[in-house]
């Protein structure tokens, strides 16, 4: 097998507070093979968050390594962090994080204001992204103007905009209910069979059944790491 | 980042909050407005003073007769007839850094025509008078050679006296009489306006020194060529301290004074009292900017009040921008962008507001005011730099946000 998208190797996160060192992370080691859909589970303050974070590039890890796509990325500089985030990364979040007051339209193409892409292309692209998760309609609607279920695929677009190799999701279904739940996993079921590689965290069991590969962790280490066959929600759905 | 892609950033963000931002232009608005009006008034009173200055003549030293002391009883100025018309014509002559001399002769009388009549002072001058005062003749002629050698029977007269004597009539050719004597209007000078002690000096009469000596003022007068005044033009740039000294030294030595004795006249550098007092409202236009520049500091500081409140609110925006691969430096940029359109926009508006403030303001109050180019200038580079200097500080604390906190800041 080719080098794995994800590999990490004794991640640990250790947060500061006061005189107390608090680890979250206790040496995290695993692979994430390109084309994997993988579920995070596990309860609050097992450290999952964490390792999110830390696989989003969005923090730096206290020990271990971290390659992505083949490039040791826990050493980078938060620049360089950023223009990794901007080129390889997409996130989806549980409260979407839309821009209010802003086109579904501009919101999908944000990240192209901090790429190479010229400006001429941005909008182009960013419709095309939309037209992808089924929101081609709604281009000029703003957030407030759309349903949940709706405001979550803006954000699914906002994630694929970049061409990304790898999807995060932090509980993306956390705020929908579970027939919008479904429609978003089907979404990015579906991205997955694209080619795109997925990571949910969650800690439901029926979103993390989706996966096809599901990752427990409790108290900072990984205490399960199991294939899944996953449930298809297009045909739930249908 | 390229930077067209910032400033449309910043420009979405601030339309996305229309009233804040409106309200934070606000205090530059008013900033910027107060500083124009007040350099344009204080600018207004310079230039009244400056104007002063002009119509008396730039650049005069006057002349006087010295005092006589007589039983015990010192005279005033001029109370001794101790300078001369040919004091006048030597220092003309001799001393390069003059560019006239004009002696006068100084009289008060009573102005007839008709059935009208008006009191006012006449003066006995030369054609040098005018070229020391800078003054013209806006109708009629100036005086003939031959009429200043012959004392002929004409005179000039200012408009306050055409105005009181000869209402809408034209004065040209009229005959007035002073102290008895015919004299033919021949021209009328220009508005000189009041002077800086609001004197009219717009009221008077001139005519040909001779006239003034021989038909008017009388047989003492005849005798002696003595003048009331000398008034002096010192050319342009010449040092005139240096002229003032040899001007000191020429009449000295006409009036054979020796070593130790007092001056038997005075002199008085006018254009020095003048210059005082243009300092002084340099002095004063400068205060009133900077009072107004404070009100500029104060809408300077709002503006990074608002941009504090505008981080602490938008932090989780901050987030998400950095998630999606936004550096530090495109946040800093992008706030120090939003703050400098906002200082601005509020600049461009205050400019509008305080060109009109100070044209309603000479059209209302009747006060005068001078709009220069330079002040609108500052204040639109004033407004820029305010927009740099204190957006900065909230612009630097959003880009230090890590991205993971602010992305969970609730």
């Amino acid at each position: 097998m080719s080098t794995p998208l994800i590999r990490v190797d004794g991640l640990t996160k250790d947060y500061v507070m006061g005189s107390n060192v608090v680890p979250a992370l206790c040496g995290v080691s695993l692979d994430i093979a390109a084309g994997e859909f993988v579920a995070v589970m596990g309860p609050s303050g097992s450290g999952k968050s964490t390792f999110m974070n830390l696989l989003g590039c969005l923090d730096h890890p206290s020990g271990g390594r971290y390659w992505l796509d083949g490039e040791e990325v826990s050493q980078l500089s938060g620049d360089e962090l950023a223009r990794v985030r901007n080129r390889k990364l997409g996130f989806v979040f549980q409260h979407f994080n839309l821009l209010a007051r802003t086109s579904a339209l501009d919101n999908v193409g944000l990240p192209l204001l901090y790429s190479a892409m010229p400006p001429s292309q941005r909008r182009e692209h960013a419709a095309k992204c939309l037209a992808q998760v089924g929101l081609a309609e709604r281009m000029d609607h703003h957030p407030a103007q759309l349903s949940g279920g709706q405001q979550q695929r803006v954000a699914i677009a906002r994630a694929l905009v970049n061409d990304p190799q790898l999807v995060l999701a932090d509980e993306p279904t956390g705020a929908l209910d579970s027939h919008t739940s479904v429609e978003i996993m089907a979404l990015l079921q579906q991205l997955n069979r694209e080619g795109i590689t997925i990571v949910v965290v969650t800690h439901e069991h029926d979103v993390a059944n989706f996966a096809g590969r599901i990752i427990g962790f409790r108290d900072g280490r990984v205490i399960q790491d199991h294939a899944n066959t996953p449930s298809d929600a297009a045909a739930l759905l249908a | 980042m390229n930077f067209a892609a910032t400033l449309r950033i910043a420009l979405l963000a601030l339309r996305v909050n229309k009233m804040r931002s409106g309200l934070t232009m606000l205090g530059i608005i008013i900033g910027v407005a107060a500083v124009i009006i007040m350099i344009a008034v204080g600018g207004g009173a310079q230039a009244r003073v400056e104007d002063q200055i002009r119509s008396l003549g730039s650049n005069i030293i006057m002349v006087l007769s010295g005092s006589m002391t007589s039983g015990g009883a010192r005279g005033g100025i001029g109370s001794q007839p101790t300078i001369f018309e040919d004091d006048a014509y030597a220092i003309g002559r001799e001393i390069e850094e003059i560019q006239a001399a004009a002696p006068t002769l100084r009289g008060t009388g009573q102005v007839v025509w008709g059935n009208t009549n008006w009191s006012t002072t006449f003066y006995g001058v030369t054609p040098d008078y005018l070229e020391v005062r800078e003054w013209s003749i806006v109708e009629g002629r100036g005086f003939e050679p031959a009429e200043m050698s012959g004392a002929g029977k004409v005179v000039l007269i200012g408009q306050t006296v055409a105005k009181n004597v000869f209402g809408d009539d034209s004065p040209l050719d009229q005959v007035i009489r002073v102290r008895k004597v015919p004299l033919t209007v021949i021209g009328v000078l220009e508005r000189k306006g009041q002077s800086m002690t609001g004197q009219d000096q717009d009221d008077l009469i001139l005519m040909p020194i001779g006239t003034a000596r021989k038909r008017i003022l009388g047989a003492a007068q005849a005798k002696s060529r003595s003048v009331s005044s000398i008034m002096v033009k010192v050319r342009e740039g010449a040092d005139m301290n240096q002229a003032d000294q040899r001007m000191r030294e020429l009449l000295r030595q006409r009036h054979r004074l020796q070593p130790g004795q007092d001056d038997d006249f005075f002199v008085r550098n006018l254009s020095e009292i003048l210059q005082a007092q243009e300092a002084s409202s340099k002095v004063m236009s400068l205060l009133l900017a900077a009072v107004a520049s404070v009100s500029l500091l104060v809408g300077g500081i709002g503006i990074m009040n608002i941009m504090l409140v505008s981080v602490t609110e938008r932090t989780r925006e901050i987030g998400l921008r950095m998630a999606v691969g936004a550096r530090a430096r495109d946040i800093l940029t992008q706030f120090l962008v939003e703050a400098i359109t906002l200082s601005l926009i509020g600049g461009a508006v205050g400019i509008l507001l305080g060109v009109g403030g100070a044209m309603a303001i000479a059209e209302l109050a009747g006060w005068r005011t001078e709009l220069s180019g330079s002040s609108i200038v500052l204040a639109a580079g004033f407004a820029g730099a305010i927009g740099v200097f204190f957006g900065y500080y909230p612009a630097r604390k959003a880009s230090h946000l890590l991205p993971i906190e602010a992305l969970r800041y609730e």
